[in-house]
């Protein structure tokens, strides 16, 4: 066949495949934001949810999600923080590294319903947490912690070895260059990695379903005693997260207006999810350039 | 002087502050490292049980068709054959990745090198924000959308692997392009030149040269979206339909391993015979995402293109 005339078709078949997947992707975002939005009300998100009648809201759902989420990342960003600057500063070349290096690929590729499990197993069962917000925040843990290591890893290395040589010249110690200087530097890299994880977090349900559970009881919001079975702080009890919600209102609920309910809370989850892409990506800009004086 | 003596022998305030700051960071990565090694213990041991303390047979289990741990077979055997869950589990995964490379590649090619001022803005946004859904805002629309229009064209309940493989094929496709586009955007920009000045065209420099030596890269990618796809629970629970049955078609419903255990862990009674047997159908998915963390290792071992 004559290349251009082969040129032309591959072109054709590209432009085709592409405006395909144009099409599809469309037509998803538009279906959820078009099906959503209209639900999309403040009774809708104020309100408690309903098991068997019409009308109900997400508040609940919506306020454990945001929780979950918080404690999650109180867990995780320490360690994280400290495994990012381990392999970034102090890792050396040997066959231990690249084994935590494995140990971390595995984490991060395992299915999230095996870490759901395994923290069911072992928190929700072996410690007796119960079906609680503490046993659903350390399962995000697990799926968290490798993401987050990875960014705060990369972060790290992107600031040129020219600012560890000044720290060194300056006979600070290896510690020091990196929480005086090194850190400030990379914080921008980090925000952006923490708020790109925390929307992962933020959707995640299989590994959640045996471990925060399934149930939202009734909680006030006017008891500030974390230790109260009632208060909404208290994170020893059963939490159901919007995607949980979704999940069960499809698949086990009887509610009668599950689809309206589904469609209204997958749109709060994608506008959330996207506030937090776009937060990411002007934030750490913004940081960027407020702490580096690049402007 | 010997106060001068002292102090140069005694370590520094520096040496102190470098200890500590290691002890702390060591401490971090050898927990991530417990973290790693409890979750394979434990899912390996709650996993080996069914076949150490209930003697089920290994092979009956791989190769059994009925799956109803509660019941005996004539035998007095315990029927728990987990194939139809492996089939499917395995039909889903490959099939929406057979469907999904051709337009990841094609995306990818139209991001990087026919349209890259396009690739850059809006597609990157798009296919940022895909990686991002919640895969159970996927599985709804599968539920809502999908299955209905399986049902109107061929008929039947409608769940099922191909709709379990539509709604995989929508969520690894962002997954497979970024990592493709990636791939893409590492061959050096003179591999391209170099093969247009010889007067190629621009089909002949992608197929030959620009694919060729982004292949490992793309079969990663791949890999990826397929880990993607034999993990999902939620979004395939919601469109395959959960009958533990051995898939005859594409269209009845089927389980796959993950959907098998979002609905059953809950179900039975920790320790017994069905609860073992779910938790050897986790021990299944566990060496399968080992096995393809060794096949990613493996391809990126074989493609580097700096050696």
């Amino acid at each position: 066949m004559n290349p251009k005339i082969a040129n032309k078709i591959a072109d054709a078949v590209i432009y085709i495949l592409v405006a395909i997947v144009v099409i599809i992707l469309a037509l998803l975002i538009g279906f959820i934001l078009i099906t959503g939005i209209p639900h999309i009300s403040w009774h809708f998100l104020t309100s408690v949810s309903q098991s068997f009648s019409a009308g109900g809201g997400i508040r609940d759902q919506l306020f454990n999600s945001i929780y979950l989420l918080i404690l999650t990342l109180i867990i995780s960003f320490p360690i994280a923080l400290g495994s990012g600057i381990y392999l970034a500063e102090y890792a050396p070349k040997n066959w231990f590294t690249s084994l935590i290096q494995t140990a971390i690929e595995v984490l991060s590729s395992l299915p999230s319903i095996i870490v759901g499990l395994f923290c069911y197993l072992l928190f929700v069962i072996e410690f007796q947490l119960g079906f609680s917000i503490l046993s659903g925040a350390i399962a995000l843990t697990f799926f968290n912690l490798p993401l987050l290591t990875r960014s705060i890893q990369e972060s790290l290395e992107s600031v040129p070895d020219l600012q560890r040589q000044a720290g060194a010249s300056l006979g600070l110690s290896r510690w020091k260059t990196i929480t005086g200087i090194i850190f400030p530097i990379a914080i921008p890299g980090i925000i952006t990695g923490i708020i790109l994880s925390a929307g992962r977090v933020f959707g995640e349900a299989a590994a959640l379903i045996y471990t925060a559970g399934e149930s939202a009881p009734a909680i006030s919001y006017s008891n500030f005693n974390p230790f109260n079975p009632a208060s909404f702080l208290n994170p020893m009890r059963p939490a159901e997260t919007l995607a949980v919600h979704i999940w069960k209102v499809n698949t086990e609920g009887v509610t009668p207006d599950a689809s309206q309910i589904s469609s209204g809370s997958s749109a709060v989850l994608i506008i959330v999810i996207l506030i937090f892409n776009l937060g990411a990506h002007y934030l750490g800009k913004h940081l960027y350039d407020k702490m580096t004086a690049s402007k | 002087m010997d106060q001068i003596k002292a102090k140069l022998m005694k370590p520094s305030k520096e040496t102190k502050q470098e200890t500590v700051g290691k002890i702390i960071s060591y401490t971090c990565i050898v927990a991530i490292m417990l973290l790693v090694l409890l979750v394979l213990y434990f899912i390996i041991s709650f996993g080996m049980s069914t076949f150490t303390k209930n003697n089920v047979n290994l092979w009956s289990f791989l190769s059994g068709t009925n799956w109803s741990p509660g019941q005996v077979d004539a035998h007095g055997n315990p029927e728990v054959g987990a194939l139809p869950m492996i089939v499917t589990s395995f039909a889903v995964t490959i099939l929406s990745a057979l469907v999904a490379t051709p337009f990841a590649i094609a995306v990818s090619l139209f991001m990087t090198i026919i349209a890259p001022k396009h690739g850059k803005g809006f597609l990157q946004a798009i296919i940022e924000l895909l990686v991002g859904i919640p895969s159970v805002v996927y599985g709804y629309i599968g539920l809502t959308l999908v299955v209905p229009f399986i049902r109107h064209l061929y008929g039947g309940t409608g769940f099922g692997i191909l709709s379990g493989t539509i709604v995989l094929f929508v969520m690894v496709l962002p997954t497979i392009t970024s990592l493709t586009v990636d791939s893409l955007k590492a061959v050096p920009r003179y591999y391209l030149e170099a093969s247009l000045a010889l007067g190629a065209t621009r089909w002949q420099t992608i197929y030959k040269v620009i694919l060729r030596a982004a292949t490992p890269g793309i079969l990663t990618a791949i890999i990826f979206g397929m880990a993607r796809a034999f993990g999902e629970a939620l979004a395939v629970q919601m469109v395959i339909g959960n009958a533990t049955l051995m898939p005859k078609s594409l269209l009845t419903p089927a389980a796959t391993l993950t959907s098998q255990l979002t609905t059953g862990i809950g179900n039975t009674v920790m320790g017994s015979l069905p609860n073992n047997a779910l938790w050897s159908l986790a021990l299944i998915l566990l060496l399968m995402s080992l096995v393809f963390n060794i096949a990613v290792k493996f391809v990126g071992s074989k493609g580097d293109l700096n050696k």
